[in-house]
């Protein structure tokens, strides 16, 4: 393996490995077995990846060699080696959702994201691990076992992407792509370290994308730096006429953004986000991080989001209550798991689920099922909808003042395995912070801005208004110009704490 | 007093088609407990005249025209069932049988 390449991989940053390839200094082939190397080494400890597609991607990294030796155009991420969460429909490759209800299941057609990266040159690696159904936010919901924080592996990665966010963390793809629902993507980005980016909703496709609660599902790409992000980015955002909720708007030029810097811009910070339970490491990083935009030539307004505190119920009642629709699908009978011995199809029903789905889903399944029974629809799923309204409109009100929201991700940095599991409602107030602008569907991103005095990485949201990722990415394009925090890696994975 | 009975958890596995084990339901009962304690803070907040939102972001969704398109071929279809018979799914019997039983078996015909 030359030098090059390892310390191609090492940086990993989607754009210099995709330069590169294209340049011919380094091979597709090369930077492949880089990364499938780094994933033999490694994941036996991460536990990131529930499948790697080792052939695949050797074969799909030579297509990449012959068709730069033919003089064929590539696309821009072509060489570049990705990791896809397992909720992504992958044509031919087993696709889990980390269920035993979908063991076995090989879909049949191709999620329109995953299909863009291909289309775009980028190279799958395998399947990332996830907390089942993309419910939990500490990857302890997968059936096959949790995924350890590269930055200490007694902690957990943060979920439900925590296979996408610690695959980028520790060099095991250079990005990738998750989901986020409440945070999925948010949170885990700010326990590992890494960028995470949830779009607008209905900027990113959901076609082939294994649903959760649908008014809420958001997929999104991971990446080591916020160009990174933006690249990915780029290449999946976009109309999707297979998704009824696909937003038919030209897509910004997310790459040029990062350089746009933040000269004029208004950032907003909102009071309720700094409030109880938030851990003053957190607090004083994010104050920071706020403190270095102003620097760089951004205007500080305070503002209100009075509704905050209603948000975590008003989340939990509706992704709930779309859950319990949404996998009413997994029956036994179309694919996926099915009891045996049953003597009535309601049995054959009860028996499959009973034995498929594991507890996160099953009490998020009856959650639902109980606020969505007759006489207590209204007061419970109708007044979520009217909840978010008001969260809706806060966020709306607080744009006349501000161009773009400045808040923690999360209240708490990356907690030991087992520590919270025994109590479930105590991990649902931890989503604070990112189910706001789930809610309102708003453009939300999470990026490294500083460590805790344990070593634990500690991440910072920017919040826009609806198709306002442009402005996300300016301000984590000089919010990254004026810091390091992003070079930092974790020693033991890459042999030294900083690649530039 | 619990708000939510053993029986109510009973009633609501029933409804999800969901078969519970061992000490599944007890937990599950104290578990919801809990989160629907929480969640009623909510049943605090005045939002009298305020309308739902079903759709966060109001874009419109765009139409097309209602023309025949390809979709997948029923063997791909079925290549997941994990019991088929020729181009169906195969399901348990629905009408008993004329002596009334039905037959203890993963669902032939």
């Amino acid at each position: 393996m030359s030098s090059r390449v390892e310390s191609l991989v090492a940086s990993g940053h989607v754009a210099e490995i995709a330069t590169a390839v294209r340049g011919g200094q380094v091979r597709a082939r090369e930077v492949v077995e880089c990364y499938l190397d780094r994933i033999a080494k490694h994941d036996g400890t991460l536990g990131c990846y529930l499948r790697v597609d080792a052939d695949g991607a050797r074969r799909r990294g030579d297509g990449v060699d012959a068709a730069l030796a033919s003089g064929a155009t590539v696309g821009p991420l072509a060489g570049v080696p990705i990791g896809i969460k397992d909720i992504f429909c992958t044509e031919g490759i087993e696709t889990t959702c980390a269920s035993k209800i979908l063991k076995g299941f090989i879909p049949p057609y191709e999620s329109t994201v995953t299909a863009r990266l291909s289309a775009a040159g980028a190279i799958g690696l395998g399947k990332l691990n996830m907390d089942e159904f993309a419910m939990g936010s500490s990857n302890e919901n997968s059936a096959f076992g949790p995924v350890r924080n590269p930055w200490d592996p007694a902690r957990v990665p943060g979920g439900s992407s925590g296979g996408s966010a610690a695959a980028v963390a520790a060099g095991l793809c250079a990005a990738s792509l998750g989901t986020d629902t409440g945070g999925s993507i948010r949170q885990p980005a700010a326990l590992c370290g890494v960028t995470g980016v949830k779009a607008t909703y209905g900027r990113v496709s959901r076609w082939g994308v294994i649903a959760f609660a649908s008014s809420l599902d958001h997929p999104g790409p991971f990446g080591r730096t916020i160009r990174d992000a933006a690249w990915m980015l780029s290449a999946i955002a976009g109309y999707d006429p297979n998704d009824s909720t696909s937003i038919a708007a030209p897509v910004g030029n997310y790459v040029q953004a990062c350089a746009g810097g933040v000269s004029g811009l208004r950032v907003g910070v909102p009071e309720e986000y700094f409030s109880v339970g938030l851990e003053p490491e957190i607090e004083s990083a994010v104050r920071a991080a706020v403190e270095t935009i102003r620097q760089a030539g951004a205007t500080v307004v305070p503002v209100s989001l009075p509704h905050t505190r209603y948000a975590v119920a008003a989340y939990y009642l509706i992704s709930t209550a779309e859950a319990a629709s949404n996998l009413a699908r997994y029956d036994g009978i179309r694919y996926g798991h099915r009891a045996t011995n049953v003597g009535s199809l309601e049995e054959l029903y009860a028996r499959t689920r009973g034995e498929g789905f594991g507890s996160e889903p099953k009490r998020r399944i009856m959650l639902g099922t109980y606020v969505l029974r007759s006489g207590y629809y209204d007061a419970y799923y109708g007044k979520a909808q009217r909840v978010r309204r008001l969260i809706t409109n806060d966020f709306q009100a607080a744009f006349a003042d501000c161009d773009v929201i400045a808040t923690p991700t999360s209240p708490i940095s990356a907690f030991k395995i087992g520590e919270k599991i025994s109590d479930p409602l105590a991990l649902y107030l931890a989503d604070v912070y990112t189910v706001g602008p789930s809610l309102a569907g708003l453009p939300a991103l999470s990026q490294p801005c500083g460590f805790s005095s344990a070593g634990l990485p500690i991440g910072w949201q920017l919040i826009a208004p609806p198709l306002g990722e442009e402005t996300l990415f300016r301000v984590g394009g000089a919010y990254e110009a004026a810091t390091s925090w992003h070079q930092r890696r974790p020693r033991a994975l890459f042999g030294t704490e900083v690649v530039a | 007093m619990s708000r939510i009975t053993i029986k109510e958890v009973e009633e609501l596995a029933t409804l999800s088609r969901l078969q519970l084990e061992g000490d599944e339901a007890e937990r599950m009962r104290g578990e919801l407990e809990a989160v629907l304690s929480y969640i009623d803070a909510i049943q605090a907040l005045d939002t009298t005249g305020v309308e739902p939102l079903t759709h966060a972001v109001g874009f419109p969704c765009p139409l097309r025209e209602d023309e025949l398109e390809p979709s997948l071929p029923i063997e791909a279809v079925l290549a997941n069932a994990p019991r088929k018979d020729d181009r169906f799914f195969e399901v348990p019997r629905i009408v008993p049988k004329s002596d009334g039983r039905t037959e203890k078996t993963g669902g032939t015909r």
